[in-house]
This record gives structure tokens, C-alpha cells and sequence, in this order.
């Protein structure tokens, strides 16, 4: 609950600074207290993650970013009503979705009658690895982290495509 | 400058260390927390220091452009090279059990090298975005 608030403080500062640097180290803040509410979720892999990428490469590449670009942000340009009340009914519809969900760690939940208590009690004997996530990962789901490995291949060749034909135009001129 | 001086001297004494941290994640990822993305990711970010305390053209000089580039497909090779190779010795595409006599061994082998290859790709991306992106500023 004080991990909630303070990150619902931190998006405040990002939504009304103008000041981008700071937005930038404040979105890393908020990446790291994101971890945090991970680990207390017991969801170490992913917690790791949010911390390496989230706090750690993304800011790098914002920093990099905005070292390119100017260090203010232009005062918006239209009333921000529409937007606020689509993101308000958008939250408002993803709160009462959550309502039926079942408790966090209930026995008799999908997640823990099904699919999910399969893997706990296969992935040992039949892969030896006593981490169920990267048995998942690497084993029974095969196939999605291939797929999350060419997304990554393929926005890494986009990003290149897109910088280095720029800096060739520029070479020209 | 003063300030530069001891940037430089604790980045150069962290350096080793993160290199091998990121190698534990990669290889203890079957134990503990961890995998071949966070590893990549720590392994990118390693080189992203270097390169931001001593200057793009020393890490270029490491690990140059054209070697990151063509880390980013040799992951995504390796990967697709396991899943073959299950696929040449009897099994499925990407059933690592096939890969030796044993199926909990042959699971080892195989999650250990797409492992590989993710942390390949995930580190490459990550080191070539960010050439990319410094080598435009100047």
C-alpha cells in the first residue's frame, strides 16, 4: 500500500512537471518501485526485468533520446478534458473488470487448479529445473519466448533502419 | 573533472563484477531468478557504461558496430538452430529431450542454449540502440 501511493505521487510529478529530465529520472523512480511491488508479489523473474529495463536501459535511452531533443516539453496545445475523461472511463471499466477476480493467491483459482499446478508438478521431473519460470520459458513455452526473441531482433533492426538511413541523408546534404 | 576522476576509477572497479553478475543470471536463471533476458540486459547495460564513462569510440573499439549488429541475428539464429536440432534428431521443433540420451539432460542442454540466444540478441539490441542513438548526436 505505501509502494501504491508513492508511485500514484510519482505519476502526479511526471503528469505536471514540464521539465523532461526530471519526468525521465521519475519514470525510472517509478520503474523501481514497480519492482519493488513485484518482489513483494513474489515475482522475482519479472521484477529483475522491470528493474534492469524499465529503471535501467530505458532511462539510458530517454537520456539519450532527450540529449537530441530540447528539455521542455511544449504547453499543450488542446484541453486535456477529452483525454482525461477517456482515460477515466477506461480505468473506471479496467477497476470493475478486477472486481471479479479472485482474491491474490486463492487455492481455488484458474491459474491454480489447471494449467498452472501441471507445470509445478511436471516441470521437476521432466526438465530437472528447479526454476518453474524459466522451465516455462524455455520449455513448455518454446515457442512464445522465439517469438519474443525475433520482437526483439525486430524492433532492434526498425530502430537501427530508421537512425541510420537519417544519418546517410545527413551525410549528403 | 575532479568528479570525472572517480566516475572513471568506480566504473572501472564495478565493471568486472557486473560482467559477472550478469553471466550468474544467465547461467543460474535454472536455480534462481533470472534468464537470458535479464542477463542481456545487464550485459547491454554493462557496455552502455563503458561507453558512457570513456566515450563511444573506446567501445566501439571493444565491440565494434558491425559485431553488435550481427549479434542481434546470431541470437535469433542460435534459438532457431536448437529448435532444428531437435527437430534433425527425432523430435519436434524445439523439443530439446531428443537432444541427448537422457530427456532431463538433452531439457538442460537446449534451455541453456536458447538462453544463450536470448542473451545474445536482447544484448546486441540494446547496445546497438544505443549506438545508434549516441553516434546521431554528434
Amino acid at each position: 500500500m505505501v509502494l501504491l501511493t508513492m508511485m500514484a505521487a510519482v505519476v502526479v510529478g511526471i503528469v505536471r512537471l514540464r521539465n523532461l529530465f526530471a519526468v525521465v529520472i521519475l519514470s525510472s523512480i517509478y520503474s523501481f518501485l514497480m519492482a519493488s511491488v513485484l518482489i513483494v508479489l513474489d515475482a522475482v523473474d519479472v521484477a529483475m526485468t522491470e528493474a534492469a529495463v524499465g529503471a535501467g536501459v530505458s532511462t539510458v535511452l530517454m537520456l539519450a533520446a532527450l540529449y537530441l531533443t530540447k528539455t521542455e516539453e511544449a504547453a499543450p496545445r488542446h484541453s486535456p478534458i477529452l483525454p482525461m475523461f477517456v482515460a477515466v472511463v477506461i480505468g473506471a471499466a479496467l477497476v470493475y473488470g478486477s472486481m471479479d477476480m479472485p482474491p491474490f493467491g486463492a487455492a481455488d483459482s484458474p491459474l491454480n487448479t489447471n494449467e498452472g499446478i501441471g507445470y509445478l508438478e511436471r516441470s521437476i521431473p521432466e526438465t530437472g529445473v528447479p526454476n518453474v519460470v524459466s522451465a516455462v520459458l524455455a520449455s513448455y513455452r518454446g515457442y512464445d519466448t522465439l517469438g519474443e526473441t525475433v520482437v526483439v531482433f525486430t524492433a532492434g533492426i526498425g530502430v537501427l533502419l530508421l537512425l541510420r538511413r537519417n544519418r546517410r541523408g545527413k551525410a549528403k546534404e | 573533472m575532479r568528479l570525472d576522476v572517480v566516475l572513471r576509477v568506480v566504473t572501472k572497479l564495478l565493471l568486472p563484477f557486473i560482467i559477472v553478475f550478469g553471466f550468474y543470471v544467465q547461467f543460474h536463471g535454472e536455480l534462481g531468478p533470472g534468464g537470458g533476458f535479464q542477463a542481456g540486459v545487464i550485459i547491454g547495460a554493462c557496455v552502455i557504461l563503458y561507453a558512457i564513462m570513456f566515450g563511444l569510440e573506446n567501445a566501439m573499439r571493444v565491440l565494434s558496430v558491425t559485431a553488435v549488429e550481427k549479434m542481434i541475428s546470431l541470437g535469433v539464429l542460435l534459438y532457431l538452430g536448437t529448435g532444428f536440432a531437435g527437430m534433425v534428431m527425432g523430435g519436434e521443433f524445439l523439443n530439446y529431450s531428443v537432444l541427448e540420451h537422457d530427456p532431463v539432460h538433452g531439457q538442460h542442454l537446449g534451455i541453456t542454449l536458447i538462453e544463450l540466444g536470448v542473451l545474445i540478441t536482447v544484448a546486441g539490441t540494446m547496445i546497438a540502440i544505443f549506438y545508434a542513438f549516441a553516434g546521431r548526436g554528434r
